[in-house]
């Protein structure tokens, strides 16, 4: 299978005093026809790496091939077979979508009519609205339309639904998808664990400008211990005191830790553990006061790679 | 992963109508130039703000300009006459002339009303037989002067005064030698300088700002039809701001051209031309909206001051010509006034004419080199 991105230790640093080093050497594979997810939280180098790939930025140090060629010599070749969203385009306010779609498709050699982009993104009913009265979602979804216009190879989507509801959320997930089936490849980029789960055959964790973790979602979180997560929590009594340690011991138990009064516990058998468990409870007379079991989430991986939340992650960006 | 379906290049003719499809249609494509051109013209139509300051308020100024400096006959000149004896005998003879406004006040208030401006002209009549007329005014304003000269002629003429040589006057008030045929080039002027900042200055700006310069680099679009359709657009509107100052000069002040209008077009779009290559300038790096105000204030400001748009660029004095005469403004005013004032043809303004596209061609090569798209 041929690659449709490949780069090898990627670098860029933003001159500055202190430079900052926003990237610092990744290498990606993705294959063609694939849907690959770049994730991580703010700050951690994710657009500057997407960027790079969609030769929009100089790449500081490191080798980057897209549909094998190279930015140096074949900039134009490549743009004519890419899409684009950037994570945040405001489009003329005072232009309507389909004269937006028309604009852009007027760039691209070859292309597919504005009106059917509009459709692939479910704007039908918005086509002759001017963009100012789109809603978030909305200009998101006219984000893609723009990027599919052109009728690209692959795709790049930087958070392609960052500040969205749930349902606009949803509906965006529908749509990349469908660009999957359609056999394009796409990149994006996400700081939502939950998305990249849904949409991506293949993920990279990034943190400070590296990659920690790579492969498909659910071998990831496999790998770094337990399908599932048992998630409890005690009344009041000595035994909400014990460290999550106290809980190791038990049966399937691949890893603990505690967060905010309640113990996680990664488990590959959750119905291995949880008779052990109620048994301890009983023999201690402790009370359970509250118990769930899920499946392990990209969220998890991140917690169990760097040992912090994603949402601390993001607050100590810069 | 293995579910994929059709391979890519025939994946969207699935289940779509007809005349869709990842061809091209047999509908010519538009050319990405006049596309761009077509949205800069939408954007700039639908915003009503961008249409009252580049159409109505150069038609306001004309207006309000056109009558503030109105050219009437020297007249209303107000004279305040200190009470005393003779003081009627001055109000009379004054007033029997149109033109003065006289009154009689008190010394103080006099002095006053001459200090603040409401008398232009201050007469102390003689006291005593022996005792002459005493003027009080301004020798820095023409008015003052005029006053004194006007208020002695007819006072000494009521003394007895003879002319010893015969006089004639021959009023002549015809349409271009006044003011608001003087001020109709200068607005011109004024305008293709404001509409080249925020036209193409300030748009481009805003473009960056909102990341569109970003999104279409992003895009096979040449960088360098995106910049001819900026400018171009802008041509474009200078057609329609033009024509509306010249026609409504013409309407309510009777102002024409002498020279040609073929000439006078030519000359609006070399300008227009110029300050386009200056706003890309300005907006070639700039990152916000305040740096790019700031930027445009400090080219703007010496302009209107200095290259004559309202009065004369003689009345600085001559050290300071060369500088103002090389500002790019300065030769498009003054070549549109020639046109339209004296009937020059292209030929005499050859140097103008020059200067004008030298300011033009090095901006835009320059913003060339230096523009930032991200």
């Amino acid at each position: 299978m041929s690659l449709a991105i490949r780069c090898t230790d990627l670098k860029k640093t933003y001159p500055g005093k202190p430079p900052v080093e926003a990237v610092r050497g990744i290498d990606l594979s993705v294959d063609e026809g694939a849907c690959f997810g770049v994730l991580g939280p703010n700050g951690a180098g994710k657009t500057t790496t997407i960027e790079i790939l969609e030769g929009l930025l100089e790449p500081t140090g490191g080798e980057v091939e897209v549909l094998g060629m190279n930015w140096r010599q074949q900039g134009p070749e490549i743009r004519q077979r890419i899409g684009i969203s950037l994570q945040e385009t405001q489009f003329s306010d005072k232009l309507t979508v389909r004269e937006t779609l028309s604009l852009f498709r007027s760039f691209y050699p070859r292309g597919m009519e504005p009106e059917e982009a509009i459709a692939r993104v479910g704007l039908d009913e918005k086509a002759g609205a001017w963009i100012k009265h789109l809603s978030g979602g909305q200009r998101q979804r006219l984000a893609i339309a723009a990027a599919l216009v052109g009728d690209p190879a692959l795709l790049f989507l930087d958070e392609p639904t960052t500040g969205l509801d749930p349902h606009s959320r949803r509906q965006l997930w529908e749509i990349i998808g469908d660009c999957r089936r359609q056999g394009r490849t796409t990149l994006l980029t996400t700081h939502y664990m939950e998305e990249a789960e849904r949409l991506c055959d293949r993920v990279a964790i990034v943190d400070h400008g590296r990659i920690i973790a790579s492969g498909p979602p659910r071998e990831l979180i496999s790998r770094l211990g337990g399908h599932h997560v048992v998630e409890f929590s005690l009344s009041r009594s000595e035994g909400a005191d014990q460290p999550a340690e106290f809980w190791s011991d038990l049966p399937s138990v691949v890893s603990c830790r505690g967060e905010a009064g309640r113990v996680l516990l990664s488990v590959e058998e959750p119905h291995r553990l949880l008779p052990a468990l109620v048994e301890r409870l009983e023999r201690r007379q402790w009370q359970l006061a509250s118990l769930m079991t899920r499946h392990a989430s990209l969220d998890d991986v991140f917690v169990m790679l760097t040992g912090r939340q994603l949402q601390q992650a993001e607050e100590e960006a810069p | 992963m293995n579910d994929r379906p059709e391979a890519r290049s025939t994946g969207f003719s699935r289940s779509r109508p007809p005349e869709g499809g990842t061809t091209n249609t047999a509908r010519a494509r538009r050319h990405p130039f006049f596309c761009l051109i077509a949205a800069r013209v939408r954007e700039f139509c639908r915003e009503p703000a961008a249409i009252f300051w580049v159409y109505v308020f150069p038609l306001i100024l004309v207006v309000a300009l056109g009558v503030a400096f109105r050219n009437q006959p020297v007249g209303g000149v107000t004279v305040a006459v200190q009470a005393g004896t003779g003081a009627d005998h001055v109000r009379q003879i004054l007033e029997r002339d149109g033109r003065f406004r006289v009154s009689v006040w008190d010394a103080d208030e006099s002095r006053l009303r001459l200090r603040t401006g409401r008398a232009e002209l201050m007469i102390v009549p003689p006291s005593a037989a022996e005792e002459g007329y005493a003027y009080c005014f301004d020798p820095t304003q023409a008015n003052g002067v005029l006053a004194r000269s006007l208020a002695d002629e007819l006072l000494q003429r009521a003394a007895g005064r003879r002319n010893a040589v015969a006089a004639q006057d021959h009023p002549a008030t015809e349409p271009g030698g006044r003011y608001i045929d003087f001020l109709v080039p200068g607005l011109l002027g004024m305008g293709l300088l404001g509409g080249g900042m925020w036209g193409v200055g300030f748009a481009i700006v805003d473009m960056r700002l909102r990341k569109l310069l970003k999104r279409y680099l992003a895009t096979p679009m040449k960088r360098s039809h995106f910049l001819a359709a900026v400018m171009a657009s802008r041509l474009l509107f200078t057609i329609p701001e033009v024509l509306a100052v010249l026609l409504f000069a013409r309407i309510f002040f009777g102002v024409t051209s002498q020279g040609s209008y073929l000439t006078l077009g030519l000359l609006i779009l070399l300008g227009a031309f110029q300050f386009s290559g200056i706003g890309l300038l300005v907006a070639s790096r700039a990152q916000t909206i305040e740096t790019v105000s700031g930027i445009m204030n400090a080219v703007m400001l010496p302009m209107w001051i200095g290259s004559g748009i309202f009065f004369s660029t003689d009345r600085f004095p001559a050290v300071v010509q060369p500088v103002l005469s090389a500002l790019p403004l300065t030769p498009l005013i003054h070549a549109l006034r020639s046109v339209m004032l004296e009937g020059a043809g292209l030929l005499a303004l050859g140097p103008q004419l020059a200067l004008v596209l030298a300011w033009g061609i090095i901006t835009f090569a320059l913003a060339l080199r230096w523009f930032r798209w991200n």
